[in-house]
């Protein structure tokens, strides 16, 4: 059995306030860059499936020198090896010129039977890349992935997380599964594997080496173009603070204003 | 000009944002074509033309049954063949942000998901989508017609449904036959209680650590069903296990933007914000005068939460006649 496991670079979540549109446009947004947050859970669920099913796991993402850090801490999550994917004419490839990289990334390194995903980055808040692997392997996708039960007889059954309850699904090999939150706790690298994971080798495959052609990518590809960003305007808000000698007096003062002035209940 | 807007519902029970997709689609000025799909579920297509839409393609079938991506995605296209719209509009709803991310890339055109708002100028669909985690608005001109756009929930305003309203319901069946389909949904366990959803929610009464435990949620239970209310929850009292996850708001929570929303117990860190600070109205309640909530709410008490939650509980409930 072979996992691999997608993963994005993100700015530290703490710092994404900070990041001005001119920053982000330039794609330097000059913050501290980690593991997309919900990639951790896919990183994780790749170990774990390796634990439980056997095989190998691979760390893969699209993006320059500096996504070798998000995937040593894969390494250093347990990840047996990393690759990443990246070009010049890579940049500012939109979700399927990004999906259609990492789909040919994957068959480059020889094919894969489970591939795993987060459900969102938290810059671009697509929740769509996984899609376009799919799509682009032409596979079957799983997505609100909540627990993996079984993989056996070259199928997976998972657990889907949906609104309304918990489904059970299967689907043939090889697979793409989105997973959610719930699906696990991740581990916490140890100080051996941090160490064995700064000194490991990450390979880079070119344009080239998948056989993309520049105008099949980047900003000759976008479907979509991304014109003006702002900063979304604060709501400007003065806050009232309600005084009382009782909770039933404070109580009965906020619902005076919800009701009678702002008459939102 | 052509708007196909795809109906989300679980079993025929449609989800809300649905309708808002559909009015949102009604004011676009265009001829607007409902998508349903599943079994039984003429029922929603009538209700579809009650909520505006001239045109309704009726997908039924039982290979329709629960909601999988290849007989959905096929479906589409054989939608998208018939009508060249220039947009197809999905609510964002957790399957419509699937089912529109899983058929733009099938049909290889151009997705903004999780507009706050779309318009068609000059022939181009152009949204207006948050990204950075709320932090950022980027406007989204789709270079592809289609485009496909799916609408944040509550982002626009649901329509009032009219009985007289007449429209055509082109009535169609599998595209693909089951024998074609990969996946295969072995069981299903519902685990929604009646519960008012998140995302749907026009008031939230979130609790976070200063709730203390499990059973500190139990007062806010009470409040919200006074209310009418959906409970949610901070990232600190999810992960220690008082609430499950469905009910976190935030940056790895949910998005919510309800008219009020009832912070008890949370600081208001920038995480939790990103998640509820489009709210309407803000309220604060907790013992820290300086929580950084009280910078982002429009009211604040600063005291006890066991104390004003029930107070509030029982004030509402005598001015709202509610159980
Ligand atoms: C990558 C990342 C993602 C995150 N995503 C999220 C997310 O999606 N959602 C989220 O919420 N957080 C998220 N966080 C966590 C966030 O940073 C905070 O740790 C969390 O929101 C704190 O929760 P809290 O406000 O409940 O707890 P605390 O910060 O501990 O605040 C508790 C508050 O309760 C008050 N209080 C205590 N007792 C009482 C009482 N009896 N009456 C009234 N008030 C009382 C205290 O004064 C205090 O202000 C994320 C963090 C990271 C790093
Ligand atoms: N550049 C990338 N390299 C590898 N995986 C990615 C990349 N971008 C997105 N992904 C994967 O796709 C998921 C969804 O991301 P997105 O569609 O950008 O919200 C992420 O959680 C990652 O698992």
């Amino acid at each position: 059995m072979k996992y691999v496991v997608c993963l994005k670079q993100t700015p530290d979540t703490t710092e994404l306030p900070k990041i001005t549109p001119e920053q982000a446009l330039a794609g330097n947004e000059g913050a501290t860059l980690v593991l997309n947050p919900w990639d951790e859970y896919a990183v994780e669920e790749g170990i774990r499936l390796k634990e439980r099913f056997g095989g190998e796991t691979v760390a893969l993402s699209m993006g320059p020198e500096s996504v070798d850090q998000a995937l040593r801490s894969a390494l250093a999550m347990g990840c047996d090896r990393a690759v990443r994917l990246w070009d010049p004419s890579f940049a500012d490839s939109d979700y399927w010129s990004t999906a259609l990289i990492l789909a040919r990334g994957i068959e480059k390194d020889g094919g894969a039977d489970i591939i795993v995903t987060g459900k969102m980055s938290v810059d671009g808040n697509a929740a769509a890349v996984a899609h376009g692997i799919a799509c682009k392997l032409g596979i079957p996708l799983l997505t609100q992935v909540a627990r993996v039960v079984d993989v056996s007889d070259g199928r997976i059954t998972v657990e889907r997380l949906l609104d309304e309850g918990r489904e059970t699904v299967t689907a043939p090999l090889p697979v793409v599964i989105s997973v959610v939150k719930e699906i696990n706790e991740p581990r916490y690298p140890t100080f051996i594997r941090i160490r064995k994971a700064s000194r490991t080798p990450i390979p880079v495959l070119s344009a080239a080496d998948l056989n993309i052609a520049p105008e099949e990518v980047g900003q000759a590809a976008a479907r979509v173009r991304w014109t003006h960003l702002v900063k979304p305007e604060p709501k400007k808000r003065q806050v009232t603070i309600i005084e009382g000698d009782t909770p039933e007096e404070k109580a009965r003062k906020l619902l005076d204003y919800l009701m009678d002035v702002e008459k939102v209940l | 000009m052509t708007v196909v807007v795809w109906v989300d519902h679980h079993r025929g029970q449609v989800q809300p944002a649905s309708w808002e997709t559909l009015g949102k689609a009604c004011d676009l000025d265009s001829s607007v074509v409902a998508v349903v799909i599943g079994q039984d579920v003429q029922g929603v297509a009538e209700e579809a033309i009650r909520y505006g839409a001239g045109k309704v393609y009726l997908y039924d079938d039982p290979v329709y049954a629960d909601f999988r991506f290849e007989p959905y995605v096929a479906a589409l296209m054989d939608v998208i063949q018939a009508e060249q719209p220039v947009l197809a509009l999905f609510p964002g709803t957790t399957r419509g942000r699937d089912l529109s991310a899983a058929f733009a890339c099938r049909a290889d055109l151009g997705l903004a998901p999780d507009a706050q708002d779309v318009q068609i100028a000059e022939g181009k669909v152009v949204a207006r989508r948050p990204v950075y985690s709320g932090n950022m608005i980027a406007e989204v001109v789709v270079e592809t017609t289609p485009a496909v756009v799916s609408l944040r929930p509550r982002a626009a305003t649901m329509p009032e449904a009219d009985p007289s309203r007449q429209g055509d319901i082109v009535r169609k069946g599998a595209i693909l036959a089951e024998e074609a389909i990969p996946t295969k949904v072995v069981g299903f366990e519902q685990t929604e209680t009646g519960e008012v959803s998140l995302t749907d929610a026009r008031i939230i009464v979130s609790g976070g650590r200063g709730v203390k435990g499990p059973e500190g949620f139990e007062p806010l239970r009470e409040l919200a069903r006074v209310l009418g209310a959906a409970v949610g929850a901070s990232r600190a009292a999810v992960d220690a296990g008082w609430i499950p996850y469905k009910h976190q708001v935030g940056q790895t929570g949910k998005t919510v933007r309800p008219d009020v929303y009832i912070a008890c117990g949370i600081s208001g860190a920038i995480q939790h914000q990103a998640g509820m600070r489009e709210s309407k109205i803000i309220v604060a309640i907790n013992k820290d005068p300086d929580a950084p909530i009280f910078q982002i709410a429009d009211y604040g008490i600063v005291d006890d939460l066991f104390k004003i939650v029930p107070a509030l509980t029982e004030e509402a409930r005598k001015r709202l006649g509610r159980a």
